[in-house]
């Protein structure tokens, strides 16, 4: 075990990935002798040879595309995007080709790529950085869009993405990368791709949840039990699938259920959360479905940011609102 | 070094490449020999292998567009005309390069190995014709038409990086050269320095849009200087110097480990596909004029003339072609009808939730 960053974790999966897979690449703008903008890739040129680790020329879309003939021909492609919000910029290969690959041959060929890259805000990043993109990813169907919180299910849930011949997208947040640490085992593990977790056990309500926004409700969670209200929360950890499993579980428990995002109202996946509780819960529900999301213009200025980023208060808010309806 | 301008002539920056890239050819639009020295790198059996390939080429466009008509596929992109830029290319090949084809380029794939049914089948709709074997060397064809020419400069990495001694040859058209993908993928297949042969159709048109219209450059080919890589423009009507450009490109990519690019001019006799009109965007003068280089024509007096051709072959080839195509409409037919449970079956390889839910639902109405 040891006592790793959130990045320090996503390092370390990849150092377990490149020594146990001999067709796996890292590559990406910044990516070899500088370790990457978030120094995600620190140390493993120089560990692996650039061969295996490398910088390409910048452009998202070429570095998809070539992302795509790499895993045709077998390779366990992982290539790191700079920021998800630069991600508009490949969504030809992405959502064009990537996403519809396996189907496009029939069934008869897999592409075992996950593409890597930061996302959310909250830090400070200059315009254009910042965003929160996984509700676009997560309605592409042929995609698996992972979503890690915290240092261990970061390595495991990375792991379990290269290992995986279904392309993966992984969103690492970048408030997470230095904020959170957590004891991780050094040797090489795996965390589901399609089973959400139950982060805090309730009785009352369920808050569902994922990303930076997950240690939100916490913080939330932790301000309602001093006020008498035990609320469930459930980390996605993925959010193509969804485990409506779980989530249907703890609502036919708590009967109430409030959903919260990082991103706009207008995206997301809190739309489609709430419409599938209310379709397959509908009759245990004691309050409508609620949600808790930032407002729908732009990702803003740095300036504003946190006024426009979700919080525990408006958490905690709208979770009384659910329970005293 | 960097070698500095101390003079501004302003003038000289503007006249561009225009003496970079004169067309290459070696028989002319008569048959007659341009470059005697390229052609006598060619047996008399590989020339008249190529017309053979060319001659079934524009039999099998002839039929595919009949069998649209009569309602057995659902569209065909025709390709008389560019039997030169897609036929010669591939002949310049060898055996385990890997192909990487555009909507237009399904006769060709045909050469390449694909089953005639399987192209058919893609005509019709049908998924059932992109399930390769699994070493067959070639991709799906491609219809985000630049998109390709990243995913072949991948697959070149990879060829590299395995120390396969084979190239990757992509095909694409004019107006592909307007979108990013076709600079990145040049630009990426130069800076990693990977055996990428790209073939830039130029048969004039975009669907409907000359390409006087999609660029100010004077030729496509000189697209690729920026980029750092080799390019060249090529006679696309004559099967000889295509054949020649891209088994000298073969050479290269594979010696020097670098791309190269190659514009044919050609010109496509028919429609984009069988739904539009070319008479609302050319003239008949322009396409007569393009119909006195047809490769076949000038490869036909070549051949001719040295006593290896004689015209009964090429109906012979012709009556071969239906043949072919009545055997791979019959197959074709055979294969089952698509079903949506399929479709979700193939999405994922290890299927989530929402998915197998989905199969369940259609699996129960399906079996109706």
């Amino acid at each position: 075990m040891a006592n790793l960053t959130f990045a320090g974790a996503i390092t370390d999966g990849l150092k377990n990935a490149l020594n146990k897979f001999d067709d796996t690449m890292i590559f990406g703008q910044d990516v070899g002798p500088n370790g990457g903008v978030f120094r995600i890739t620190d140390g493993l040129q120089d560990e692996f040879g650039d061969k295996r680790v490398f910088d390409t020329p910048l452009a998202e879309s070429g570095i998809l595309g070539m992302t795509l003939g790499l895993g045709h021909e077998g390779f366990r492609a992982l290539p790191e995007l700079q920021f998800s919000a630069f991600s508009t910029e490949a969504i030809s290969p992405i959502m064009g080709q990537i996403s519809r690959y396996r189907y496009r041959y029939g069934g008869t060929r897999n592409l075992p790529i996950t593409i890597r890259t930061p996302f959310g805000g909250g830090v400070g990043t200059p315009e254009l950085h910042s965003d929160s993109m996984e509700g676009l990813f997560g309605g592409i169907p042929g995609l698996r869009v992972v979503v890690p919180t915290n240092p261990y299910d970061a390595k495991g849930l990375l792991l379990s993405a290269i290992e995986s011949n279904d392309p993966v997208i992984f969103l690492e947040h970048l408030k997470l990368y230095r904020s959170v640490k957590g004891e991780v085992p050094e040797e090489y593990y795996t965390v589901p791709l399609d089973k959400a977790a139950v982060v805090k056990e309730g009785t009352d309500v369920t808050i569902v949840t994922s990303g930076f926004m997950v240690h939100e409700s916490m913080k939330a969670a932790d301000k309602l039990e001093k006020e008498g209200i035990s609320a469930e929360v459930i980390d996605l950890r993925t959010i193509a699938p969804i485990d409506m499993e779980t989530i249907r579980k703890s609502v036919e428990k708590t009967h109430r259920a409030v959903v919260v995002q990082e991103s706009q109202r207008v995206a997301g996946v809190g739309g489609n959360l709430m419409s599938e509780i209310g379709e397959r819960c509908f009759m245990e529900l004691d309050a409508p479905v609620s949600r808790v999301t930032a407002p729908d213009s732009v990702y803003p200025f740095v300036q504003i940011e946190n006024e426009w980023l979700p919080g525990p208060d408006a958490i905690v808010e709208k979770t009384k609102e659910t329970i005293n309806f | 070094m960097v070698e500095k301008l101390s003079k501004l002539n302003f003038n000289k920056l503007v006249e561009g490449y225009k003496d970079d890239f004169k067309m290459y050819q070696v028989l002319d639009e008569k048959g007659k020999v341009v470059d005697d020295k390229t052609m006598k790198e060619f047996t008399d059996e590989e020339l008249v292998d190529l017309m053979e390939d060319i001659v079934w080429g524009r039999a099998l466009d002839e039929r595919t567009i009949i069998l649209n008509r009569q309602g057995a596929l659902a569209n065909y992109a025709t390709a008389g005309g560019q039997e030169a830029s897609q036929f010669g290319t591939l002949k310049g090949l060898e055996k385990g390069d890997f192909l990487v084809p555009g909507y237009r380029d399904i006769g060709v794939s045909i050469k390449h190995g694909l089953p005639m049914e399987q192209a058919f089948m893609w005509y019709r709709g049908h998924v059932g014709g992109n399930k390769y074997d699994k070493d067959f060397q070639m991709m799906v064809p491609q219809v985000v038409v630049a998109g390709g020419i990243t995913h072949a400069m991948g697959v070149a990495f990879a060829k590299k990086r395995r120390n396969e001694e084979n190239v990757v040859l992509a095909f694409t058209g004019d107006s592909a050269t307007s979108e990013g993908d076709f600079y990145e993928g040049i630009n990426f297949a130069g800076a990693f320095g990977v055996p990428l042969i790209v073939v830039v159709q130029n048969n004039g048109y975009g669907i409907s849009v000359p390409v006087h219209e999609q660029t100010a450059a004077e030729t496509l080919a000189q697209k690729g200087v920026a980029a750092g890589v080799a390019s060249i423009q090529v006679d696309g009507m004559d099967p000889v110097a295509t054949y020649a450009a891209t088994r000298k490109a073969r050479e290269y990519a594979l010696k020097e480990n670098k791309p190269v690019l190659i514009e044919t001019m050609t010109y496509r006799f028919g429609p984009h596909t069988m739904s539009d009109d070319p008479k609302k965007y050319r003239t008949e003068e322009e396409l007569n004029e393009w119909k006195k280089k047809d490769p076949i024509v000038r490869l036909r007096a070549y051949l001719t003339e040295k006593g290896l051709w004689e015209e009964s072959r090429e109906e012979e080839i012709k009556k071969e072609v239906t043949k072919e195509a009545q055997q791979a409409i019959e197959k074709m037919n055979q294969e089952p009808d698509m079903k949506i449970v399929d479709l979700l079956e193939n999405m994922y390889e290890v299927k989530p939730q929402n998915i197998q839910e989905q199969i369940e639902k259609y699996k129960a109405k399906e079996q109706k």
